[in-house]
Formats: structure tokens, C-alpha cells, sequence
């Protein structure tokens, strides 16, 4: 079973690829700053036009599941979906899905770091446990999966 | 006439096809039946029907979700419409309903079927593949399928999650709500699983996502509901009208997307809630008998807040013990066995049994004296409701 992955449009590839750099990229706005997730064509606050930047690629788990039965197009169960808060922008959520965490690890408040799974020219950002600066950031490759 | 739409019209009947699990039967001839049904309880013919409005149409689905088109059924019944329509997108399932009122209101139609059928479990194979995955997730769901955030029991867990952490409440609290729909299941006939289920009963259950259990889940059936949304001017050759007092449709700053609420229970259902009750001047208290989306548990409990008939975080609470939620208590909950027991007939089934609570035609599950019953679907970024009254 492989997973689902997104298709790379216009509107999205520059935050599907960004993982090649290493870095989270989302779309900030150009006058006030704010981040505009999912990428829409103007800032919501203010409409201003908004232009791909880095974002610091540290957050919080706002909420988590540890997700059980297999449905079609899961990765091996038990894995845990986790809803991310980004420090730098807290109401900007950022669905994903923990690495090395074990299930019995996750719990809201967590703090998590960026962590690339490639597949192809895309790159999930997952997010793993924050040991600190020499914490687990970083590519994995997708031969897990 | 009044200036709300929806009190121009009136549900003038209701019909359901079988319900139950793997009937082997097509959509259409499910909906068929549903529709016949209600046209007939109308004391109308299919001549008289002149609009037809299906949620959500067939659009891209996993099989066996959304049912026959609404061009297919008006060529099965062989009708001639001056409305059709139906669209997913919308104040969730009751949009249906609404626009039929719209077209009613507006002096486009006199009498409007709306139907939702599912035939989800005979619909699909086990390891079907989801259309939306196909050359690359693209839209909303490309944020979470990816990561394992594969279906809806999912993206409710994580609201779930939060919302014990936030509130304290407890999984001993909230096995009442299917323990209790369970019991109002056992005096239905439509209902798929009528046999007692015990808290111990949901705590031994397996996990689907944490928090969510087996009995959290609504259960895939096939089936079909149908309803007439009839000019209000009818009123005295319907015979067993239902009024609409108030419908709740709007969406306040909300995103629509699963993962971006603030607070746990900040659906679209809260937006849908408070327009509703700003559209009349009955209270909570008010009403009678409520059917609201269980989908899933979770969904049941954020549904109680939102139509504030209690306040934030106190859901859990309020159900603990099921004495105020069953029928006898103070506010009887799902009585037709909702969707937790009764089967997944996305949002119509409550629907269908509101109606027949305040028609006084629910039988061993009827609440004495019912004359205002409130409906509230969806999840999520749908959210609709309407408040229906004894005519």
C-alpha cells in the first residue's frame, strides 16, 4: 500500500518541494507579516500580497490521535496524526504525522521540530520530538513507508 | 408574508426506503422508494412535485457516499421541475432542505422533493481507493491525507483529543451518548442495532484513532430519506404538516478546513447555531426532543454546545449518566437511534425522525407532547440546522 501524496500544483509546490532546501517555506505576507496557510492568493488579514518565505520549522502538538485501524492508504499502524501549532504563528495548523515518537510519547504540548520524509520530488513535513538543537530535524527517506 | 424564507414553506412529508446493511439494492432504487413514500405521505402525485434538490449530488466520492444525482432521479420518477439542484458544498446535509425552501420562498415551486441517499456498505469493495488520491491530492484534503489523516474519524479524533485535555472530560462520561441512542435504538424499527450495549461495553471496545473507539462511529448502512418542502399557501390540504421555525446556515470567519479551529468545539455548527436562534424568539428551552449529528460521539457533544443547550466544555457532563438524554429526561436525544445505532443516513435520518416526533407518529419512542424539535448536522466545516415545529 502507498500512501496518498499531493500533486504539485502551482498554487502548492513551492511548500511541497521545500524540503529539498531543508527548510519550511509558507507564504508570509508582504505588509503585516502574517503567514497565510493553506496558500491562498492574498493575506487573509489584510490583503496584501503575500510571497513564499522561511518559517522557523519548530511548533507545539495542539492535538494528536493515535490511529489504529488500517484503512486504505494508511502507513503501518499504530501511527500517530498530529495536529501542529507553529511557535512562530500559533493559529497556523499544520496537519501531520510524528516520527520517532512512540504512541505512548504523544501528548498535546509536545514540543516538535520539522522533519522531511521524501517521496520523489515531494517532501512531508513531519514533525519529531524536540531534543534539542541537535534534535532529530532533518530528511528521512520514504523506505519506511 | 413573512420576511424569512423558511416560513414560507412547510415539510409536508417524509418517506424512507429499507435501511440496513448490504441490502444489494442500486442508489437509485433505493431513493425511489424513499421518494415514493414521501410524496405519497404528502397526499400528493409525482405531477404535483415541481422542484428536486439531492445532497450532495455525485461528486467525486468513495462509493456509495453521495447517491443518484438529482437528473437521475427526476428521470426516474419521470418529473418536470422548474428547480433542480444539488451541491456538497454548503451549510452542511440540511443545505438541501434550505434551498428547497429558497425555491418555495421565492415563488419558483410549490412542492419540492429533497433527498439524501447512501449505500455505503454495498457500495464498497474493502480496499477502495479513494478518488481524490488519483494523479496527486489536490484541494483541501492534500493537507491531510498524506499524513494518515485518511477519513473524517480521524480529523474528529484530533478535536476530540483536545477537547478532554481542554475540559477534563472523560471517556467514562461520554460512553452515555451511545449507551443511551443505543437504548432509543431498541424502540425503533428502522434502527440496524437495536441489542443493549453497556459503558463497560464501549470501554472494552477496540480504538479506531484515540480517543475514538469503535462505539464513537457511526455505522455505514445503505438507505435512503426523503422529504417535501411544500409552500406554506398548501397548508390546508397537507395532513400531516411539519412548520419550519427558524434554519441556521451561516458560517462566521470559519475555515473551512478540519484542522484550523481554535477551540476544540469551534465548528461550523456554533456559526449555524447562533444565526438560527437570532432568526426566532424560541429558546433551548424551548425544545422538545433534539436530533443532532453523531456521526460520532464527538460530534453529538459539540452539537449540544453549539445550540447552547449547555456551555462550552460541558457536553460530557451533561450526558454522564443519560438521564437528561433519554426519553423521559429533559432534552431526548437521537430517539430514532441516530446514527450511532440507526446507521450512517448522513444527517436525513435525523431529520426524518424529527418530523415524526412532532407529527406525534414515533410510536414506542414518542416524546409526550413534542412541538418543537431542533435538527443540527455536520462536522467540521458543515453545519446546519433547522428548528421544526407541530403544525
Amino acid at each position: 500500500m502507498t500512501i496518498p501524496l499531493p500533486r504539485l500544483t502551482p498554487e502548492s509546490e513551492f511548500y511541497w518541494r521545500a524540503g529539498e532546501e531543508g527548510g519550511l517555506l509558507m507564504l508570509r505576507c508582504a505588509g503585516c507579516g502574517r503567514i497565510t496557510h493553506p496558500p491562498s492568493p492574498a493575506c487573509r488579514e489584510c490583503g496584501a500580497s503575500v510571497v513564499p518565505g522561511p518559517v522557523r520549522p519548530s511548533g507545539t502538538v495542539y492535538s494528536f490521535t493515535v490511529c489504529s485501524h488500517p484503512f486504505p492508504g494508511c502507513p503501518p499502524v499504530p501511527y500517530v496524526v498530529a495536529i501542529v501549532a507553529l511557535d512562530e504563528q500559533p493559529d497556523v495548523h499544520l496537519t501531520t504525522r510524528l516520527t520517532n515518537c512512540h504512541p505512548e510519547a504523544a501528548r498535546i504540548g509536545l514540543s516538535v521540530r520539522v522533519a522531511f520524509e521524501r517521496h520523489g520530488n515531494v517532501y512531508l513535513p513531519l514533525f519529531a520530538p524536540d531534543d534539542g538543537p541537535a534534535g532529530a530535524s532533518g530528511e528521512t527517506d520514504d523506505s519506511a513507508v | 408574508m413573512t420576511a424569512q424564507y423558511e416560513r414560507r414553506s412547510v415539510i409536508s412529508g417524509v418517506g424512507i426506503s429499507a435501511v440496513g446493511r448490504r441490502l444489494g439494492r442500486s442508489e437509485l432504487d433505493l431513493t425511489v422508494e424513499a421518494c415514493r413514500a414521501a410524496i405519497g405521505d404528502a397526499g400528493l402525485s409525482a405531477a404535483e412535485i415541481d422542484g428536486i434538490v439531492a445532497w450532495p449530488g455525485e461528486a467525486p466520492a468513495p462509493p456509495g457516499f453521495a447517491g443518484p444525482s438529482a437528473w437521475r432521479t427526476l428521470d426516474a420518477l419521470g418529473l418536470s421541475v422548474s428547480w433542480h439542484s444539488a451541491c456538497g458544498e454548503g451549510p452542511g446535509q440540511l443545505a438541501a432542505v434550505m434551498t428547497a425552501a429558497m425555491a418555495v420562498g421565492a415563488g419558483l415551486c410549490r412542492h419540492v422533493l429533497v433527498y439524501r441517499t447512501v449505500a455505503e456498505t454495498s457500495g464498497q469493495p474493502e480496499e477502495a481507493s479513494h478518488p481524490a488520491d488519483a494523479g496527486g491530492v489536490t484541494g483541501a484534503l492534500q493537507w491531510l491525507r498524506p499524513f494518515g489523516s485518511l477519513s473524517p474519524v480521524h480529523w474528529v479524533a484530533l478535536m476530540a483529543q483536545r477537547y478532554l485535555h481542554d475540559y477534563g472530560a472523560t471517556r467514562e462520561q461520554i460512553a452515555w451518548l451511545p449507551v443511551t441512542i443505543r437504548a432509543h435504538a431498541a424502540r425503533s424499527p428502522h434502527a440496524v442495532y437495536r441489542a443493549p450495549i453497556t459503558v463497560q461495553d464501549y470501554l472494552a471496545a477496540r480504538m479506531i484513532a484515540s480517543p475514538l473507539g469503535l462505539y464513537d462511529c457511526d455505522v455505514p448502512v445503505d438507505g435512503s430519506v426523503a422529504v417535501i418542502v411544500s409552500t406554506a399557501g398548501a397548508l390546508a390540504d397537507i395532513p400531516r404538516p411539519v412548520t419550519i421555525l427558524a434554519a441556521g446556515s451561516a458560517m462566521a470567519r470559519g475555515r473551512s478546513y478540519w484542522d484550523q479551529f481554535s477551540h476544540a468545539t469551534d465548528m461550523a455548527a456554533h456559526d449555524a447555531a447562533r444565526h438560527m436562534w437570532s432568526r426566532t424568539d424560541l429558546k433551548p428551552a424551548d425544545v422538545d426532543v433534539a436530533q443532532v449529528y453523531d456521526g460520532f460521539s464527538f460530534t453529538a457533544l459539540a452539537w449540544l454546545e453549539a445550540l447552547g443547550f449547555c456551555g462550552p466544555g460541558e457536553a460530557a457532563g451533561f450526558v454522564a449518566g443519560g438521564t437528561r438524554i433519554r426519553i423521559g429526561g429533559e432534552l431526548p436525544l437521537n430517539t430514532g437511534g441516530g446514527q450511532l445505532s440507526g446507521g450512517r443516513l448522513g444527517g436525513f435520518g435525523l431529520l426524518y425522525e424529527a418530523c415524526l416526533q412532532v407529527r406525534r407518529q414515533a410510536e414506542a419512542r414518542q416524546v409526550p407532547g413534542a412541538q418543537v424539535a431542533v435538527v443540527g448536522t455536520g462536522a467540521g466545516p458543515l453545519g446546519g440546522c433547522l428548528l421544526l415545529g407541530r403544525a
